[in-house]
């Protein structure tokens, strides 16, 4: 009774006074994906301690990875009447009848992590995402300082052949790498995201470039596949992070490890921070009508063995990665 | 005419999967030249022939299992996710347990998840690809619950040797595998039991009627192939030093199933071969092995494995097998 009660003054309070509602009282609600990744959770984690940091009233339903779920949770949290929605879309189209109805309702929609369909682009108040393209360009840019113009062979791991996140890393690294005609990208095999296929190609890269002696440097889409690819140099007798030098994706707290060890050399960041700048807007808009832009970037920050490793290892650990 | 052209067939049994298996390491060696390069590193013999028995011994183990429910005419779609179980189970007990403790909870539960499968088959009389893919969908799940959806890692030299270490040189899973086949063979092949097998695949109820207990025999079975997939699941998660319940054996059951048709035996149950399967397992991984070391686009790898299973199977196949001996450079001498 008294969560029914609870329901009806949200909602009600929600619809009458959504417009010019205080910073401090907000509710949002967030359609998470799902849980199938480290990074996800650790997404979900981070998102709750950004939303107390600013004394935002934050509720969270797990679609378990079906777009129908998202459509459902969102159509409550409007009868809800929060001031705002976040969505981490499971896929790019079908949102349009949805959003129009949170539009109507006047609830802004945050889109976070992944991008939407371009017809629906005016159905929601900004995109916050990373650009892989940027993060392979942060990487290439690193091995292109590190390599110092010595000639230097690399083998790339790929993503899931096909994942628009494996394309995107791809190309930023050759875009990051261009300008260096020393550092050139000798094979290139996909590892499917995954620590076992990141070892196994990696044992056949080795053999396939005369025992490991021709690799200069290993890049990886993400850094699962690394600490795959790491195992797979030690058994080999190679010292990664020494005589093979390594960068990734992701900054999961398994490579902080690695790079502890001196056996990882850098990796990029993919913030599991979506929320925070999501927050920021969001209560930006309600208080003084500011309209964000489209899309806001996060930062693709790169990590290398100076910047303390076990620190950021000790500080992520226990985010759900 | 016919019946010399069966009397021919018959002593080559094999013959078309060995030669497969050849044609496939001949065209690994072409592409790459050092393929049968083989050098000791840290006492442990290294090498791309090495990676295809070390990296084949996961769906080998699988196959090992698998040949026999499909020589039942079961089918097993559960073990992949059993090995994400098992794996998990091993790995989150690593580093506070002692060794056998580890592996006998982790052999264990593949057991359980076989008994599980094989009551439902064999007392609830559900078919077998329903009753398996229960647990093939459910048990990533329950891999997910034990590891918490994180990719559990652990530092147990112990279990860390079962899948990086090494025994005489060999690589510790593919001597894992060995000491499977050969105890599978020495149960099945030396006793009445692949006749008993047989008799249930070929046609359950007159084997019944005939006093064969095909309920327990088919249990068994069921709990054989769970058994194979906890060891390929122990031997998956001590070669990444961890537990990867999203991703570890995921559509290995697949490659299994493909293993045991490429090894001539058929969906159909009846006649079966152990050995065989394996050695289908071996010619997945030696076609895989080839592609990586290659250098080929990604995108075209499952294009090169398409075509390549197709033509395995293509020159099984009796009907096609037919043409060919009535070629004229085929025909016996009058």
């Amino acid at each position: 009774m008294k969560f029914k009660a609870l329901l009806l003054a949200t909602a009600l309070s929600g619809t009458l006074f959504s417009v010019g509602a205080h910073a401090a009282e907000l509710t949002v609600g967030f359609s998470q994906i799902g849980s199938e990744s480290g990074w996800r959770a650790a997404e979900t984690t981070v998102s709750k301690a950004e939303a107390k940091k600013r004394n935002i009233n934050f509720k969270i339903a797990d679609a378990q990875q079906k777009q129908e779920n998202q459509i459902k949770a969102i159509r409550s949290f409007i009868a809800q009447g929060v001031d705002a929605i976040f969505l981490a879309p499971v896929v790019a189209t079908g949102w349009d009848s949805v959003l129009k109805e949170a539009k109507e309702a006047n609830i802004p929609v945050v889109l976070l992590d992944r991008d939407i369909d371009p017809s629906g682009k005016e159905l929601y108040l900004t995109a916050v995402t990373s650009d892989s393209v940027a993060e392979g360009k942060v990487a290439g840019e690193w091995l292109v300082k590190a390599a110092a113009g010595k000639p230097c062979n690399v083998v790339e791991l790929q993503g899931t052949v096909g994942a628009s996140v494996a394309t995107n890393r791809k190309k930023g690294f050759e875009d990051g790498i261009a300008g260096a005609s020393n550092v050139k990208i000798v094979r290139s095999q996909t590892g499917d995201f995954t620590r076992a296929k990141g070892k196994e190609v990696m044992e056949s890269f080795i053999k396939a470039e005369g025992g490991g002696k021709n690799i200069c440097a290993v890049y990886a889409h993400n850094d699962d596949m690394m600490v795959g690819a790491i195992q797979a140099m030690k058994e080999a007798g190679l010292k990664p992070g020494t005589d093979v030098l390594t960068v990734s994706i992701d900054a999961v707290p398994d490579i902080f490890k690695a790079m502890a060890a001196g056996e990882a050399n850098a990796t990029v960041e993919l913030t599991p921070n979506m929320a925070g700048p999501a927050f920021d807007a969001v209560v930006a808009y309600k208080a003084k009508g500011t309209v964000p832009p489209k899309w806001i970037q996060t930062e693709s920050k790169l990590y290398t063995q100076s910047d303390n490793p076990m620190a950021v290892y000790e500080s992520k650990k226990d985010l759900g990665y | 005419m016919r019946v010399n052209g069966l009397a021919r067939r018959l002593p080559s049994i094999g013959t078309s999967q060995i030669v497969a298996l050849l044609v496939i390491l001949a065209a690994n060696w072409i592409v790459s030249p050092q393929f049968f390069d083989i050098r000791m590193q840290d006492g442990r013999l290294f090498g791309s022939l090495i990676d295809v028995l070390n990296r084949g011994a996961p769906v080998a183990l699988l196959s090992i299992g698998m040949v026999l429910v499909i020589a039942m005419r079961g089918i097993d779609l559960s073990v992949g996710a059993v090995m994400a179980i098992c794996g998990a189970i091993a790995a989150s007990l690593a580093d506070s347990h002692a060794l056998p403790v580890v592996l006998a909870a982790a052999l264990g539960a593949g057991l359980a998840c076989g008994l599980w499968n094989g009551f439902l088959v064999a007392v609830l009389g559900i078919q077998p690809i329903v009753a398996t893919l229960i647990l093939m969908v459910a048990g990533r799940g329950i891999a997910q619950l034990i590891t918490e959806g994180r990719i559990v890692t652990f530092t147990s030299p112990d279990l860390a040797f079962l899948g990086g270490g090494s025994v005489l040189g060999l690589p510790t899973p593919v001597v894992l595998t060995l000491g499977m086949l050969v105890l599978t063979l020495l149960i099945v092949r030396g006793t009445a039991l692949c006749l008993m097998i047989e008799a249930t695949g070929g046609n359950p109820r007159a084997a019944a009627l005939a006093g064969i207990g095909t309920k327990l025999i088919t249990v068994a079975v069921y709990m054989w192939s769970g058994l194979c997939a906890a060891l390929a699941g122990i031997v998956a998660s001590a070669d990444i030093l961890g537990a990867d319940a999203n991703n570890a054996g995921l559509w290995l059951e697949l490659d299994a199933i493909l293993a045991v048709v490429i090894g001539g035996t058929s969906l159909f149950g009846g006649r079966f071969s152990i050995i065989l399967a394996v050695v289908g397992a071996l010619i997945i991984q030696a076609m895989n092995t080839g592609i990586l070391l290659s250098g080929f686009p990604p995108e075209t790898n499952l294009v090169v494995k398409a075509v390549v299973v197709l033509t395995v199977l293509l020159a099984q196949s009796p009907r096609l097998g037919g043409y060919f001996a009535g070629l004229p450079f085929n025909r016996p001498k009058p």
